[in-house]
C-alpha cells in the first residue's frame, strides 16, 4: 500500500511540475515574448510561437492538470471529503486542494475555450480574438497568483502543519 | 483603479497577499 501512495505522490508530483511549470512559462516567457515580437516592427514576428509552440505547450498544460488532480485526489485517499471540507487540521491540505481545484476549473473552463478562438482552433472574428485574448491573459494571471498560496498549503501539509497547531 | 493582475509583479505581490490571508484564515480553522 505504501508503494501506492509513494507512486501516486510522484505522479502528482511529475505532472504538476509540468502543469505549474508550463503556466510559469506562459506568463513569464511566452506572454511577453509575443508583446515583443508584436512591437519588433521587421522582425520575425511571433506566428510561429503561436503556430508550432502554443499548441504543444497548451495541450501538456491542459492534461497535465487533469493528471494532477486525479493523483492529488487519489493521494488523498480517505482524507478527500474531511480536507475538501476543511475538517480540522485537514484543512491546511484541503486549502491547497481547493486552490488546485480552482486552477483546474480555470484551465478548462476559461483559458482552453479562449485559447482554441486565439489559435484559430474555434472560428472566431478578430473582435472575438482581441476579447478572448483579454480573458485567457486574466485567467492565465490569476492562476499564477493562485499557484502562489496553492503550492504554500501543498508544502505547508507536509513539512510545515506544526505551524498552524496552536 | 489598475488591474494587479496586468503585471507579472503585481500578480506575485497579490498572491502573497492572498496567501497571508489564507494563513490567517487556516489558522483559525486548524
Amino acid at each position: 500500500m505504501e508503494w501506492v501512495i509513494l507512486l501516486e505522490r510522484w505522479l502528482h508530483f511529475l505532472a504538476g511540475i509540468t502543469w505549474i511549470g508550463l503556466l510559469y512559462y506562459f506568463n513569464f516567457v511566452q506572454v511577453p515574448a509575443l508583446a515583443a515580437a508584436a512591437a519588433d516592427t521587421g522582425g520575425p514576428g511571433g506566428a510561429a510561437i503561436t503556430k508550432y509552440v502554443a499548441p504543444r505547450a497548451l495541450l501538456w498544460f491542459r492534461w497535465a492538470a487533469v493528471v494532477t488532480w486525479l493523483a492529488g485526489a487519489a493521494l488523498l485517499g480517505s482524507r478527500f471529503v474531511p480536507a475538501m471540507t476543511l475538517q480540522g487540521e485537514n484543512a491546511i491540505i484541503g486549502l491547497g486542494a481547493w486552490l488546485g481545484t480552482i486552477m483546474l476549473l480555470i484551465v478548462w473552463g476559461i483559458i482552453w475555450p479562449n485559447q482554441k478562438k486565439i489559435l484559430g482552433i474555434k472560428p472566431a472574428t478578430d473582435e472575438e480574438k482581441a476579447k478572448a485574448r483579454r480573458t485567457a491573459l486574466l485567467a492565465s494571471r490569476t492562476n499564477l497568483m493562485l499557484s502562489i498560496p496553492m503550492l504554500f498549503f501543498m508544502a505547508a501539509s507536509a513539512h510545515g502543519a506544526g505551524l498552524f497547531l496552536n | 483603479m489598475k488591474n494587479p493582475l496586468d503585471s507579472i509583479l503585481g500578480t506575485i505581490i497579490s498572491g502573497l497577499v492572498l496567501t497571508a490571508v489564507l494563513v490567517v484564515i487556516a489558522n483559525s480553522i486548524v
